[in-house]
Formats: C-alpha cells, structure tokens, sequence
C-alpha cells in the first residue's frame, strides 16, 4: 500500500472537519450562557452584586409571574395532551386513517408565520367576542393550546406507530374490554412518547412572550414578558438572573426526562 | 366501525378548528374591511395593496434573504460538524452533541437574551457601541438551524457503510475527494432535510430576530432590519392584523398547500418505488 506519510494532504484529517462549527458552538452558545451567568452576579460596574437575586426574590410581582407562568404552563400542556393524545392514537391507527397527508396536514400550520397565527387566533377570538378585555386567561390558553397543539402530536404519533400490536390483542383476547386495553396496555407502552411531548409545550410555554402579550392585550405577563421587558429596558442583570432562573429549570427539567426520553428524535421525523 | 367513525369525525373537528384562524382571515382578504367580521363587498384591493406596500414587500425581502443565507451558513457549519464529530473520538463526540443540544431545548428567549448581551450590552460598556447589524441577525438564525442540520445529517452518516470511503481511498482519491464524491452523496438526503428545516426555523422565527435585529439590509425607513415577524408583531400590538397582511395570509397559505401537495406527492412516488424495489427483490431471490 502506498504510504501517503509526508505529503500534504495527510494535514487533511476528517475529524478536523468538526473545527469550525466547534469554534462557532463555543462563541454563540457556551460563552453568550456564560455572560448571562456574569451578568446574573454583577452590577452595572462590573462588581460581584446579588442585587438581582435579592431583587427577584423579594418582589412578590415577580414571584408571582413565575407561578402563574408555571401554572398555565401545566394548563396548556394538560390540554394540549388531552386533545393531542386521542388525536395520535386515531392518526396511528390504520383503521382509522389510512392517509399520510393528515400528519403533514397537522404539522403545515407550523409552516405559517408563528407571529401571523397568533393575531388571526386574535382577530377571530374579538370576532367571537372573547377578548383581552374580558376573558385574557381564556384568550391566552386558547393560543397557546393553539400553536403547541403541532409539537404535541408529532413525538405522541412517532410512539404510536411503534405499539406492540400482539400485546394490545393479546390483552383483548385474554379478557380485557377496550378501555381496560386502553389504559393499561396503550397508555404505558407511549409514556416516552408522553414525556417528551410534555417537554416540547412546557418549556416554551413558560417562556413564550408573544402569546400571552397579543391574546390577553397585554393582561397576563408571563416569565417570557418579564425577561423581554428587562430586555427593552436596558436591564441587563435582572433579565440575565431570570433567564438563568429559567436555564436552571431547563436543566432540571432535562436530567429528570433524560431516562425515559431517550426515543425521542426531534425534528428529524417530521420530514 | 363507531370507533372509525368517531376517530375521522375527531381528526377533522381538530383539523377545522386548528385551521380557522387562518381560513377566517383568507375569507375576509376579499373584503376591503378594517376588521375581519365585517364583510364590505368582494374586492381583490387588498391584493393590490399588498403589492403595493412597500412595508411589507421590504420585510418579506429581509426574511427571505436572511433565511436562505443562514440556512445556507447553518448547513454547511452543521454538516461538516457531523462528519467531523462523527469520526472524532467518543468522549469529544458527547462533549460536541451536548453542547448542540443546547439550543435545541433551551427557551428561546434565554438563547434570544444571551446573544443580545453579547451583541449589544457588553460591547456598548466596553466599546460604547452596539454591535447589532445583519451580521449578528445572521449569528442568531445560524444558532437557531446548525443543531437541526446536525441531527439531521448525523443519522446518514451511521447507516452509510464505512468501507466506501476507505475503498475510495485505496482506488486513488485523496481525502478531500472521497469526502466529496463518495461521503457527501450517501448523507445528501439528510443535508437537504437539515436545510429545509434551518429555512422553516428562519422564516418563523421571532423571538431570536428581535433580540439581535439591528441596521442594515434592506429598509423602509426603520433604522433596524425588519423582518416579517418583527413588522407584524409591531401591527398586532396595537391593533388588528392590517388589511394587506390578510392578502398575504392567502400566498403564504397557498405555498404551504403546495408544499403539503409536493410532499405527499414524493412520499407516495418513494413508496411506490420502494414497492416495486422489494417485489424486483423477490423476484430475483425466487429466481436463484
């Protein structure tokens, strides 16, 4: 075999090919997190300053917009389930759909320009009657169900086509009526699937910003509105200290699904 | 036969109502009103209004320069990733993935706040400027589509057989070759996916535009680049979607429908090909 050692081209090496989106990884992702963590912890001189922590935890408003965040959070991500679930079983089942187009068909509206969704949401909702002005809570879990509905179906549908047939009959034939199938043999063989859409609406809920501003006309403020308004404020270290609040639980978050969530492929199955 | 019922019945009640917004504002795009409800008399003015507004025209200009740039940028950045990563020892391969899983489930905004530090607080402290320019625009979407790009090529890269590139090397090519001629073609299909996605990503994306938006590009008359989600997000605030954006509701809407239309039609093609594929297989197995 010829033996290429010496000549130029042995600089070239495949796994030198990861270097330049490594260099970007490090410079737009790791350090921008790392800023955000020294800006969490300093004043405006650069100084070691706790001031956002203290000022986070002492202002009820704030407290307050995290619960409420957290709970519509759960809301959205409850109903979501209870819509999306009976949705992908049917979908799933050849009985019921025979046609591939429906899937895309429920995964087309993300394809709409997110910020022209929620106003059309809107403006049909004051059509309607239901407006900022009398329902904000209301409006706004109608959006968010709405725009998360898509990332709901997609994981809870991939989990749907993969049930064990044999064990669904099996438990049929051995005595078992449809609901007791159902429950017993559907709900645990798609728990994957179930945990990882949970973690597709419940983040983003949190931290959505555009919804809750355009339904509720600016009534309900969420953790997102919070950060966006310390953002347009020019308040730079409160806004990093609740970003970084929600990193932590982003982590949490992550480490708990991490086990039970190892099927998910995102994005890669809806193509 | 009721559960069939039942589940078709449930698969377009949701469809409808998922889809009512916009059906609502496609209806009232015939109509010059100032609200939707409010039908004026049929009219194609709006559509003539749209391309005549030189707002929107500039806005849906920006986004689309910015999308096919930085899903041009983010596809090239993730695909050599990949393959780097790929044949990179284990421990550093995990060290890479998660440090790309990273954008992929962190909020947005917290992704959208940290570039905007970076761009903009720090440098107006140290330098008493703000960096932000298309440039950081084109950063922020490339952080938003690279990880997806990414993902989508890594799993080409697993099902390839890895004694191609080595035969390629020992047939004479240089690395450079191979790599282009043997290992590029096998993954292609996950590249492509990867940029549709990065695109997709792009042209929905608000959050990440605004916090990194600043001069340049095309304008009308705003200092900072707008993109379609910017300039909407702007109208909505203050009051109804405006009466041209109905109008350009229904193109967006028809070119989703195209290419609802285009991927079912390759979907079924694929799956007819791969059908006659197996049965020639058969065929030829029963042969021997």
């Amino acid at each position: 075999m010829k033996s290429n050692k010496g000549s130029r081209f042995q600089l070239f090496k495949r796994k030198n090919l990861c270097i330049p989106y490594g260099i970007f990884l490090v410079l737009f992702i790791i350090v921008p997190i790392l800023i955000i963590v020294f800006y969490a912890f300093t004043d405006d001189n650069g100084v070691l300053s706790f001031s956002a922590l203290t000022g986070f935890f002492t202002n009820p408003s704030k407290l307050n917009v995290l619960i409420t965040s957290v709970f519509i959070a759960l809301q959205t991500t409850l109903l979501c389930l209870l819509i999306g679930y009976p949705l992908a079983y049917f979908l799933a089942d050849k009985k019921v759909n025979k046609n591939a187009v429906f899937i895309t068909l429920f995964i087309a509206p993300m394809w709409i320009n997110f910020v022209l969704r929620t106003g059309a949401t809107r403006d049909l909702l004051t059509w309607m009657g239901i407006n900022g002005g009398n329902a904000p809570y209301f409006a706004t879990l109608i959006g968010m169900v709405q725009n998360y509905l898509p990332f709901v179906i997609l994981p809870l549908y991939t989990t749907m086509l993969k049930l064990d047939k044999s064990q669904l009959e099996a438990a049929a034939d051995l005595g078992a009526n449809p609901v007791q199938v159902f429950f017993k043999s559907v709900v645990p063989q798609s728990i994957p699937g179930i945990v990882s859409a949970c973690t597709m609406t419940f983040m983003p809920t949190m931290s959505s910003y555009v919804i809750s501003d355009t339904l509720s006309e600016g009534k309900i403020t969420l953790f997102g509105n919070y950060i966006y308004l310390d953002f347009a404020n020019n308040l730079w270290h409160d806004g990093s200290f609740m970003a970084l609040i929600m990193l932590v639980i982003i982590g949490i978050s992550m480490f708990v699904t991490r086990n039970s969530g190892k099927e998910e492929k995102e994005g890669g199955a809806a193509w | 036969m009721v559960k069939k019922i039942f589940g078709q019945c449930y698969i377009w009640l949701i469809l409808i109502l998922m889809y009512l917004p916009i059906l609502v504002l496609i209806a009232f795009s015939f109509t010059k009103s100032v609200n939707v409800g409010v039908w004026k008399g049929f009219s194609f003015d709006l559509y003539s209004d749209l391309f005549r507004s030189k707002e929107i025209l500039t806005a849906l200009a920006n986004t689309l320069i910015i999308a096919i740039t930085s899903a041009l940028v983010a596809t090239i950045l993730g695909t050599l990733g990949a393959i780097g990563a790929f044949y990179s020892s284990k421990k550093f391969r995990r060290a890479y993935e998660f440090v790309n899983q990273i954008p992929v489930v962190n909020a947005e905004i917290v992704m959208a706040l940290s570039l905007a530090i970076m761009f903009a607080a720090l440098p107006s402290l140290i330098f008493h400027t703000d960096l932000r320019s298309y440039w950081t625009l084109l950063i922020g979407h490339v952080v938003l589509g690279a990880p997806f790009v990414y993902i989508n090529v890594k799993p080409k890269l697993q099902q390839m057989d890895p004694s191609l590139y080595e035969a390629a090397i020992d047939l004479g090519a240089k690395p450079r070759q191979a790599l282009w001629k043997v290992t590029l073609p096998e993954i292609l299909p996950g590249v492509f996916s990867g940029f549709l996605l990065a695109i997709t990503l792009s042209l929905d994306d608000f959050v990440i535009s605004q916090f990194t938006t600043g001069p340049g590009l095309l304008s009308a008359g705003d200092p900072k680049i707008v993109t379609l989600s910017i300039l909407i997000q702007d109208k909505i605030k203050k009051g109804p979607i405006p009466p041209a954006m109905r109008a350009l509701t229904t193109v967006i809407f028809l070119l989703v429908v195209l290419g609802v239309v285009g991927i079912t039609v390759f979907r079924h093609y694929k799956s007819k090909k791969a059908a006659l594929a197996s049965k020639a297989n058969r065929k030829r197995r029963r042969a021997y």
